[in-house]
């Protein structure tokens, strides 16, 4: 008789999410001004969860003109004014980790597991983090008083919602800017909640608005003249149009982009945690993941031991329900990143790599792809140059390390990648040499707030996170 | 490097896998005997072996911790955990009563529900072995012996053969013994090897069958992983039935990354070799929780094919009462407490 886990569902009980909800501007919650709305649903179910007001370029002016009313005093405050503000806010976090872990996994589709260990708690610690810096800016290596910016706008994707928010939001008001940030189209419930939270810590109105709507609206927010900095995480595409579209002004900017890492494993690589780092580096969060190592870069001599292997393990990720706190991998974001995905896999097997996949059910509705990976790859294969942004990993070998250093940097993006050896010199060599921005060693997909991240090349500029994240939200 | 032999044994996976203690296993290991052909050749296959990155093989084990095991699964983990168990008692002050109440209480765990399944197995010191044979006759449950001087294994080899020999001759059905930690420390594989060996002949009976033997390596003494990983294939390759974490005597005992490890390493073994070993986490198992954790890795590392008695056992004494408790809140809905259950 087999060891079948029974479904262990978290209960939604814990989020009351209400049948909608208006835009945040100036501390209150209010209509777009034309009464536009759209609807946010449940990847796994197609359910729609809740309605959203669609903010127009009225509601965008409104939200900076009140972002730039508390600014004035917001920045005036005494650093250590404002953090106390942010540890309200991260205990705050805290508190309802559990509601905003099952609401995340509702609007995402990313499993619990995931929600409840990696993003709740990193959400949380960021914000403790950086409140630690605010009455310290003057020792952060930017001159004795440094200033904030004043206004930023920021546009966030729908990968991480609630963590890209902290990542946006803690280190800009620890610096004394005030926000306005606008979620993605297909996540915005977190960032919602998120501002009932600063009502709960008392925030001052108007030091955080949070606008919904698509990417008209990112575009109305990036575009307005009284915005001093503009963040966004996203695609290289609209990252590229950002960047055009602020050219000329003097809005400062930080875009953290695509990306497209290689993970690499020697022969001397502690195979099994290898595996695990492999399976961690592109099947965490369903592979949708800017930094996700979806390009395994394999030595000759350990392939077919590294494949076997890894194929072992896939077949014992599960699949399905995210609310199930016994899920792997959870349900693809939207119809529309699931064709995305569907049509690259479609043209790596068009184009002649060898596609496997371990046989696992799919529940029937919403937005679901297995685990997939593809051997037999090569340099100009689509699916080796492009971000599939999926679950989706290929694979392609190497000889020598200068081969894999080759291999990995030839690419347009540069956000991470990964080494996976027992000799700690090569460990230094290759992170020489390996044009990424983040490079882990012997893991994969780890985040701290104390660490800085950001991309080279097409994945984008600016830091965030550490000492380094505070640079991009102050005037040096 | 373990695929690698895989390959170069490959005349010999492709046959079906068999169980280490049968008649075939022995052709198996003599296929790998050029590895174990010369202390220097030893040691070149054993540090040629994978490393273990410690961060992340602790970082499996957690994660794999996570799985919530609820109502039928629960139901079913709690019931094949008491069937795994070695009910063990190893105190200077053990008598023949309290091995008897040992062996009852194996026998019908649960005083108030008959439909607890028995034990796997007893498991005394060789002078008790005799006392708990008699006590569980017509059960179906083993009788395990330590040997070997345990726990410290600090004699001469032929005391401890003799000590193998007299709990065999007593009837014992399991042998646990500890292998020469400062042997393998000090490098001196091939000896450890040997060792094993020579208490495996030690194990068989007139009658031409064998009591089954369990290598315990003492993990809280071997420090680190990688130890844990050669010493796993050593064991192995020695002819070893199980392989078992710890004494229960020291302060490190069974933890799940140690125990995660040996997982692999039997699967590591039964792909290159053919040959089914099973594993035993042994001190510091207490709860029904743990126990759980421990069954979620093997199903999720090893699969169907190791979750019996035959291939998985918990070396424990207080673990017993708590599944005894965590059932009996599954069967009446509430929860009863340790007067209900037997205390031994």
């Amino acid at each position: 008789m087999a060891f079948e886990y029974a479904p262990a569902p978290e209960s939604r009980a814990v989020v009351d999410i209400a049948p909608s909800y208006g835009l945040f501007i100036d501390g209150q919650f209010s209509e777009a001004a034309d009464g536009k709305v759209f609807k946010t649903v449940s990847p796994s179910s197609e359910e729609v969860l809740s309605e959203v007001a669609q903010a127009g370029a009225e509601d965008v002016d409104r939200a900076v003109k009140a972002a730039r009313k508390a600014f004035e005093k917001w920045s005036a405050l005494p650093g250590a004014e404002r953090a106390k503000y942010l540890f309200r806010i991260a205990r705050i976090v805290q508190e309802r980790s559990r509601e905003l872990a099952v609401l995340e996994s509702l609007d995402n589709g990313k499993p619990i597991r995931e929600t409840r260990d990696t993003d709740l708690p990193l959400v949380a610690a960021h914000f403790f983090y950086y409140a630690g810096w605010a009455d310290k800016l003057g020792h952060a290596g930017y001159g004795a008083d440094p200033r904030p910016l004043g206004v930023a706008g920021q546009v966030i994707p729908w990968n991480f919602p609630l963590l890209m928010l902290a990542w946006k939001i803690a280190p800009a008001l620890a610096a004394g800017n005030t926000v306005v940030l606008k979620p993605a189209e297909t996540t915005p419930l977190s960032a919602l909640f998120f501002a009932d939270i600063c009502r709960q810590a008392g925030l001052p109105k108007g030091v955080v608005n949070i606008i919904t709507g698509d990417g008209a609206t990112g575009a109305a927010l990036v575009e307005h003249p009284d915005i001093n900095k503009v963040a966004f995480t996203g695609s290289t595409e609209v990252g590229k149009a950002i960047a055009r579209s602020i050219a000329g002004t003097d809005k400062k900017i930080t875009l953290e982009l695509g990306g497209k890492a290689a993970n690499i494993v020697f022969d001397d690589a502690p195979v099994d945690q290898a595996v695990e780092g492999i399976v961690n580096g592109i099947f965490f969060n369903q592979g949708h993941v800017c930094c996700a190592g979806s390009r395994l870069l394999v030595q000759e001599s350990v392939a077919e031991e590294v494949l076997d292997a890894l194929k072992r393990r896939m077949q014992t990720l599960r699949v399905g329900d995210p609310l199930d706190k016994n899920t792997d991998i959870g349900a693809i974001n939207s119809a529309e990143q699931l064709a995305r995905i569907t049509e690259l896999t479609e043209a790596g097997e068009a184009e002649g790599a060898d596609r496997w996949a371990p046989a696992c059910d799919l529940p029937s509705a919403g937005y679901w792809f297995r685990p997939t990976l593809f051997t037999n790859v090569t340099q100009a294969h689509r699916i080796a140059r492009e971000e599939i942004f999926g679950p989706v990993l290929s694979v392609l070998t190497f000889r020598t390390p200068a081969e894999a250093v080759e291999k990995a940097n030839n690419t347009q993006y540069g956000l991470s990648a990964g080494i996976w050896t027992e000799k700690g010199s090569r460990i230094l060599w290759m992170a020489n040499q390996l044009r990424a921005g983040v490079v882990w060693a012997n893991t994969f997909n780890k985040f701290d707030p104390t660490s800085p991240f950001g991309g080279y090349k097409e994945s984008g500029f600016g830091r965030e996170g550490g000492r380094h994240g505070l640079e991009a939200y102050l005037d040096v | 490097m373990t695929g690698r032999y895989a390959r170069r044994y490959a005349h010999v996976v492709t046959m079906p896998t068999v169980p280490a203690f049968g008649p075939e296993a022995a052709a198996r290991l003599a296929t790998m005997a050029d590895v174990t052909a010369s202390d220097t050749a030893l040691r070149r296959f054993l540090h040629g072996l994978p490393g273990v990155d410690a961060v992340g093989l602790e970082a499996r084990a957690a994660t794999l911790g996570t799985r919530s095991i609820k109502t039928t699964a629960k139901s079913y983990a709690i019931d094949l955990a008491i069937s795994m168990i070695d009910l063990t008692t190893l105190e200077g002050a053990d008598t023949p009563g309290k091995v008897r109440a040992l062996c009852a209480k194996g026998i019908h765990p649960d005083p108030t529900d008959r439909t607890a399944p028995k034990v796997a197995a007893i498991c005394v010191y060789p002078d008790m072995v005799k006392t708990a044979k008699e006590a569980l006759r017509g059960s179906g449950i083993n009788v395990a012996s330590v040997a070997t001087a345990f726990p410290a294994g600090r004699t001469a080899l032929p005391v401890k053969l003799a000590d193998t020999a007299d709990a065999v001759a007593a009837g014992a059905d399991e042998i646990d013994m500890v292998i020469d930690r400062g042997a393998f420390l000090t490098g001196r594989y091939l000896q450890v090897f040997e060792e094993i060996r020579a208490v495996k002949t030690a194990c068989q009976r007139p009658d031409g069958s064998a009591a089954h033997l369990k290598v315990i390596f003492e993990n809280g003494e071997l420090a680190t992983y990688d130890n844990i990983r050669r010493c796993s294939w050593l064991a192995m390759l020695a002819g070893a039935d199980f392989i078992k974490t710890s004494t229960g005597k020291v302060a490190v005992n069974a933890t799940p990354p140690n125990t995660l490890l040996m997982l692999e390493a039997v699967r590591d073994f039964r792909d290159a070799v053919g040959v089914q070993v099973g594993v035993k986490p042994a001190g510091g198992i207490r709860t029904t929780k743990d126990a759980i954790k421990y069954l979620v890795m093997v199903n999720e590392t090893l699969g169907e094919e190791w979750l019996s008695p035959h291939w998985f056992r918990f070396g424990a004494s207080s673990l017993l009462n708590d599944l005894l408790m965590q059932r009996q809140k599954l069967s009446t809905g509430r929860y009863s407490g340790p007067d209900y259950v037997t205390v031994d």
